[in-house]
């Protein structure tokens, strides 16, 4: 699998995703400042972290910079985007996800594990995974309450959009497993046609035993077998 | 040219950040606050021949980046 990872200014988790998908390939970092997309990518990652330091709101600056015009092409063309914590931030700022994320209910940064509902195993993100099964990830962000309006939220429901719920340790849905105040516990949906998905966890920092378990690996074989 | 550019989040929209200033007054014993909604403030110098460009400008501005209409909303003010 061809995977490009796009590097912004502030993004700190690139070498955490480069190093999921290196079981899987050669993927390649790509600096923002380019317009185009490495020839034969398969998926393009917007990683996590701090992208122009969140200034204005989180994602919204790193929405324009000029590689996103190719990364909007290859969604268009069908082209698999992941983006991760502040990727899914930049990509629902760039509006090929819809919705928006704010500052956490409670306000504080949070970084702990948390269980995550896995929706439908039916896409090219989870098919390694069982659906409903509960996976343990890393969470790590200040601005994750997703927010839509009754309307997008009814759509993403209804269309099965929704990609992953917070959960406690067995699946259950709970207010005291939901760490950020998300509207239906929702920590990561898919695009209309399923080849785009953002997520607040970060399933690539669950891939070694040695820190906290492999829960992650399954996304990233899921890409890979597709 | 100036202009001063508000944006704040939509009614019905949750502020968090509001809440705790609304909270932290509060607890000022500055009483008769009903309630706080936090917003940002833009304050731009612009290069527009007339008004009515200025006022195209700065929409433009906002819709593009200084306001993301999902949850704000956004008010210009020509100085």
């Amino acid at each position: 699998m061809n995977a490009a990872i796009i590097l912004f200014p502030g993004s700190n988790r690139e070498g955490d995703v480069f190093r999921a998908l290196k079981a899987h390939g050669a993927p390649k970092i790509v600096w923002h400042g380019e317009s185009e997309l490495p020839e034969g990518t398969d998926l393009v990652v917007l990683p996590g972290g701090f992208s122009y330091g969140d200034y204005l709101r989180c994602g919204a600056i790193a929405a324009h910079a000029p590689i996103m015009a190719a990364v909007r092409a290859h969604a268009e063309r069908g082209g698999l985007v992941l983006g991760i914590c502040n990727g899914f931030q930049i990509l629902v700022e760039f509006g090929l996800l819809p919705g928006a994320l704010m500052r956490n209910a409670q306000l504080r940064f949070i970084c702990r594990m948390q269980h995550i509902r896995v929706e439908r195993s039916d896409t090219e993100f989870a098919a390694q995974y069982k659906q409903g099964q509960a996976i343990k990830v890393a969470i790590a962000h200040g601005e994750g309450n997703y927010t839509a309006d009754a309307e997008t939220i009814a759509r993403l429901e209804g269309d099965g959009r929704v990609a992953f719920r917070y959960c406690d340790a067995h699946g259950k849905l709970a207010k005291s497993a939901n760490p950020n105040g998300s509207i239906n516990a929702i920590a990561g949906i898919y695009s209309e046609r399923f080849n785009v998905l953002g997520l607040m966890p970060h399933p690539e920092n669950l891939i070694d035993p040695l820190v906290g378990g492999i829960d992650g690996r399954g996304l990233f074989a899921s890409l890979a077998a597709g | 040219m100036k202009a001063r550019v508000v944006v704040t989040l939509r009614s019905g929209i949750l502020d968090p950040q509001g809440k705790a200033i609304e909270g932290a007054l509060k607890s000022l014993h500055v009483d008769g606050i009903k309630s706080v909604r936090q917003g940002k403030i833009f304050d731009v110098e612009l290069d527009a021949p007339d008004r009515g460009a200025a006022e195209a400008l700065l929409r433009e501005a906002c819709e593009k980046l200084l306001a993301n209409q999902v949850v704000e909303d956004f008010e210009v003010t020509l100085i």
